[in-house]
């Protein structure tokens, strides 16, 4: 029959798809998990070996550790509430009538084309610049002292550049959503008197609800490995104070060659990253049963 | 029918909205205008009206040979998305038009590849890479983006192919035409639209990778990430020379973007808003 043919035609147009990401996925992170056991050094091979789950606790014991980790959430905690509440708002406010709409839609999403390193030493440079930056010119300005961002709020300064890269996106996905409400539901709610407060939480909200947890969880996914804006800003510092767990299993393996430990730093990000992933796959997986 | 807006609601609504615009659009827009200062003009405090010369634009290319970056990521980004889309066409293809038991589960477990962190596999991606002598090398790195790619461009074609209508390959099957007649005469023309978009998309997001863009070069294979994240430890005036090398690294692709906002939603939610 046809049907048998067409299925092993389908199953040979999907190999190479299946096969490299397979091998892309499975190889390195086996090969992760294998050294996360092992002490292994390229710069000093003599003392390898199995070392069983000395490097994580290593890592753990590592005071650079607790701090990265809670820098992470605190990085992917704060982008996620400035996004999604800024979003919102920004949304609503584009959606009301006006005049020059696109352009001002236009502007809106441009930082989100913006590559990371280089929206990172814009802001480093010509913003947030405690001698040239825009920052440093109102401080002054209003005989105010220009502050030192990436010294003294090393965390907030990131936060600020990493929420103006993702705010663009939140937006656009609420605003799509926001646009795709029935018009005519909104008449009726507002013929039945209601004012638009309690049209935004009984209507316009529940609408948006599904597009909001789709923003936090693909923003989540994102947040979690951001790392170029740190590398160009503040390269971690000063001390731990702005080193998330990426950039911390970064500086672990490849400049401080510590393989174990990195591995270890590494397996513990995909546990992270598989909690979020759960629920992200079931608000996708909802979609495609539709 | 529509609303009536009073003409003071819409005025209101448009000077906020284009108040909150300019805002966040100022770093571009402030970047772009100190691209045409001179390094004197750059730090003397703000100023919205460069004098307009280009000369931090030749100093760029003459310095640090920028033009050699920018060809890297265009071959990068280009050549990526087209290798993913010959490996993903035929896959979504079949999981559109003919789905098995285990279509479902083959594109979730595709979407859990893109949520794995890189970090959890740099050290052995980056020796693989050395032993192979792929460090450093475009085919190497091309071959990372793609794979990097490949879960967002299957969705995004299988989202595309599953809107075309099963019927009409019925149709033409009825009518006689062979396999090679239905796709070049039949579905090409119904699926270009969604290949185009997701290649337009795809080019947008490895253009601006920047984790193994940096990581796995050094000079040959460096794209635009690489070089601008050089710029991290500056020496001596360098402000508008960064915004011209920083205007010439985004402007295409924020052009591009421009264009693709629909595909963009619609990729990046793997088709959960459209």
């Amino acid at each position: 029959m046809a049907t048998q043919q067409t299925r092993s035609l389908a199953r040979f147009m999907m190999a190479p798809s299946v096969v490299l990401l397979f091998v892309w996925m499975i190889v390195p992170l086996a090969f992760t998990l294998w050294f996360s056991f092992q002490q292994y050094n390229p710069l000093n091979p003599i003392r390898d070996g199995f070392v069983g789950f000395s490097n994580y606790a290593l890592f753990y014991s590592n005071p650079a550790f607790l701090q990265s980790i809670l820098n992470t959430l605190i990085l992917v905690g704060s982008v996620l509430l400035i996004t999604v509440i800024g979003g919102i708002l920004l949304a609503l406010l584009i959606d009301q009538p006006m005049w020059g709409q696109g352009i001002v839609r236009i502007l809106v999403i441009s930082p989100f084309f913006v590559m990371p390193p280089v929206a990172a030493l814009v802001w480093k440079n010509m913003i947030m610049h405690p001698q040239y930056g825009v920052f440093a010119d109102i401080a002054r300005f209003f005989g105010g002292q220009p502050i030192d961002w990436f010294g003294q709020y090393p965390m907030l300064a990131i936060i600020i550049i990493v929420a103006w890269q993702w705010l663009p996106f939140a937006t656009l996905i609420l605003l799509t959503s926001l646009q795709s409400l029935d018009g005519e539901q909104k008449e009726a709610a507002e013929m039945d008197g209601a004012g638009f407060v309690s049209r935004f939480i009984y209507l316009t909200l529940p609408h948006m609800s599904r597009a909001i947890t789709v923003v936090l969880l693909i923003q989540t996914i994102f947040l979690l490995s951001v790392y170029a804006e740190i590398l160009v800003t503040t390269n971690g510092g000063p001390g731990y104070a702005s080193t998330n767990l990426p950039f911390l299993v970064y500086q672990k393996a490849l400049l401080e060659f510590k393989i174990g430990q990195a591995s270890a730093g590494g397996i513990i990000a995909v546990i992270l990253a598989n909690i979020v992933a759960f629920f992200a796959m079931r608000a996708v997986g909802k979609n495609l049963d539709k | 029918m529509a609303r009536a807006v009073s003409t003071q609601h819409k005025t209101i609504a448009t000077a906020a909205a284009w108040i909150v615009a300019l805002l966040i659009f100022f770093p571009i827009l402030y970047t772009i205008i100190t691209s045409f200062k001179s390094e004197q003009e750059a730090i003397q405090g703000f100023n919205l009206f460069p004098s307009g010369t280009t000369e931090s634009y030749t100093a760029v290319e003459a310095q640090s040979g920028y033009f050699k970056f920018f060809l890297n990521s265009v071959f990068l980004s280009v050549g990526s998305t087209i290798l993913a889309l010959l490996v993903a066409i035929p896959a979504a293809w079949s999981m559109a038009f003919s789905p098995g038991k285990w279509t479902k589960d083959i594109l979730m477990w595709m979407l859990s590849t893109k949520m794995m962190p890189a970090v959890a596999v740099l050290f052995p991606i980056y020796l693989i890479f050395r032993d192979t002598g792929l460090l450093d090398s475009r085919i190497g790195l091309m071959i990372m983006l793609m794979l990097i790619n490949l879960p967002i461009v299957v969705w995004m074609l299988y989202t595309y192919f599953r809107e075309i209508p099963g019927e009409i390959l019925e149709a033409a099957r009825m009518d006689g035409a062979s396999l090679w007649n239905e796709i070049v005469y039949v579905l090409t023309p119904m699926a270009v639209p969604g290949i185009a978009s997701t290649m337009l998309l795809n080019i947008i997001l490895a253009w601006n990778e920047a984790f193994w863009t940096i990581r796995l070069t050094t000079t040959e294979a460096a794209p635009l990430t690489a070089f601008i994240s050089s710029f991290s430890s500056p020496q001596g005036l360098f402000w508008a020379k960064l915004s011209a090398a920083s205007t010439l690294a985004i402007a295409p692709i924020l052009i591009m973007g421009w264009f693709s906002q629909k595909q963009l939603v619609r990729g990046l939610t793997f088709g959960a808003v459209k």
